[in-house]
């Protein structure tokens, strides 16, 4: 009886569209109603060392992305023979290789990068939200649906962290991607007018006051309430 | 699920070697382009000593390899300021020699390498002379290249790297508005005595007027100290050559 109704289950979930409304809901939940980090406050110690510029963030949100698909994918591949008792072990063998795949890789193709962001890029091993969406979905569901809710929770901290970025080094450098803006805007008035840069937005007490106010933005249109 | 012992041991060992392979596996593909990008960010840190950082970082790779080509020379000297070409029978050349390695050595026994910024197609027509200094920060090795107008004394600029040092304190010597003080500074005072440039405590003073001294980094104290450390020492390394090459000296009064 209970073989029967199993491989029911399994036949009317391999029927499923490839993107039904519920795995659209895994990529979406992250983003606004359950973000690693407005929501749940996870992830906050990258998220304000490495926002003073785009260009790093973009690349740091990448490595994210990259790390959390494969992580989760791998764990889901293997979730029937990890040893529950040396899970967590298992996890972050896992999440450290492919962090470490990510720095060799920036080391070769774009060492600026690689030289700016290698500290915070091996410190994604620590990211809670990785850990996390391992231990919380990846252990008990199947491979592709682990895929889809690590792209969605990458998604949810990156485009995080590079909305900071763009308020922090535009606020902080007059700048976007490097390219100066307000310099720009300046010359649109004549030499007189001068657009000041704030320091505080470079500092990390800046990410602080942005992702603030980024929650509380989110919070208030959601309505969602700390228990 | 509870399993056994033995097959907790066995996932994991094979875990281990799979991932272990994986991973040498692909440092050992990606070693020679990460040498390679390595190598050209050497040649921009040196280049950068004497070309603002907008022009460098304008230049495609081949730019700058071929840039470095043609303006670029160098040579090894030890610590009396005598050119080495070999050492252990083994040929020298400057860009091969690792100063972090040499770092290590007593200063009598290390090889300095020299390089030297010249005008296009004519190796003796320098424009300035640039010398690779290394030390110790907060946290790690701090690195650098110094480049000194012809006249051996005035700063034409110079370039900070780090391996550790804490971002927005410490990491800051790498910004070129802190690399941007030394321009202009004098290593001799006026009794010809070798005193380096100090990073000063504190940050926010003028220091525009004393040839010795550039603003401080705020929060940073150790860092700089070790930058001043780092400077003063190979400075005194490369005396023996400096005093050598000085304009009017004794090699120019052979002529």
């Amino acid at each position: 009886m209970s073989t029967d109704t199993a491989e029911k289950e399994i036949a009317l979930k391999e029927s499923e569209a490839l993107l039904s409304k519920r795995r659209k809901k895994l990529v979406t939940d992250p983003l606004v109603d359950d973000n690693p980090i407005t929501i749940q406050v996870l992830g906050i110690c990258s998220a304000l060392a490495v926002t003073t510029q785009m260009q790093p963030t973009l690349v740091m949100a990448l490595s994210v992305i990259f790390v959390m698909v494969m992580a989760n994918l791998s764990i889901s591949l293997l979730r029937n023979k990890i040893p529950t008792r040396v899970r967590i072990i298992v996890q972050l063998a896992v999440v450290a290789s492919l962090v470490t795949l990510v720095n060799e890789v920036l080391q070769a193709f774009a060492y600026d990068m690689y030289k700016e962001l290698s500290v915070f890029v091996g410190l994604i091993i620590t990211n809670c939200i990785v850990m996390g969406r391992l231990e919380a979905y990846a252990l008990g569901n199947k491979p592709y649906d682990s895929v889809l809710d690590g792209f969605g929770s990458a998604l949810g901290y990156s485009w995080i962290i590079l909305t900071v970025a763009f308020f922090r080094e535009l606020w902080g450098s007059g700048s976007l991607f490097g390219i100066p803006i307000f310099d720009g805007i300046s010359s649109l008035f004549g030499g007189d007018f001068q657009l000041a840069t704030n320091g505080l937005m470079v500092s990390p007490v800046g990410a602080f006051i942005i992702l603030g106010l980024l929650i509380w933005v989110q919070r208030t249109k959601t309505g969602y309430v700390e228990h | 699920m509870q399993q056994s012992n033995a097959y907790i041991i066995t996932f994991s060992i094979i875990l281990t070697v799979v991932l272990g392979l994986l991973l040498s596996g692909t440092a050992e593909v990606l070693k020679p382009i990460q040498k390679k990008a390595e190598e050209l960010d050497t040649k921009k840190q040196i280049l950068g000593a004497v070309m603002p950082a907008e022009k460098i970082d304008a230049m495609k790779p081949d730019e700058i390899n071929s840039f470095y080509q043609s303006r670029i020379s160098s040579k090894v000297v030890n610590i009396d300021g005598e050119e080495v070409e070999e050492q252990d029978g083994a040929q020298v050349t400057a860009e091969t020699i690792d100063v972090g390695k040499n770092y290590k050595k007593d200063p009598e026994d290390r090889l300095y390498p020299v390089f030297i910024f010249h005008e296009e197609g004519n190796v003796d027509a320098v424009a300035s002379y640039i010398f690779p200094v290394y030390g110790n920060g907060l946290w790690d090795n701090i690195w650098g290249y110094l480049a000194l107008q012809t006249n051996m004394e005035t700063i034409e600029g110079i370039t900070f790297s780090h391996a550790g040092e804490t971002p927005g304190l410490g990491a800051r010597i790498t910004s070129t508005d802190v690399q941007e003080r030394y321009k202009e500074k004098s290593i001799f005072n006026e009794s010809g005595e070798l005193v380096s440039v100090v990073m000063q405590k504190g940050e926010g003073k003028d220091y525009s007027g004393e040839p010795h001294k550039v603003d401080g980094l705020s929060g940073a104290t150790i860092t700089a100290e070790g930058v001043n450390k780092m400077l003063k020492s190979y400075l005194e390394h490369y005396k023996a050559y400096i005093e050598k090459n000085k304009e009017g000296a004794s090699g120019m009064a052979l002529n």
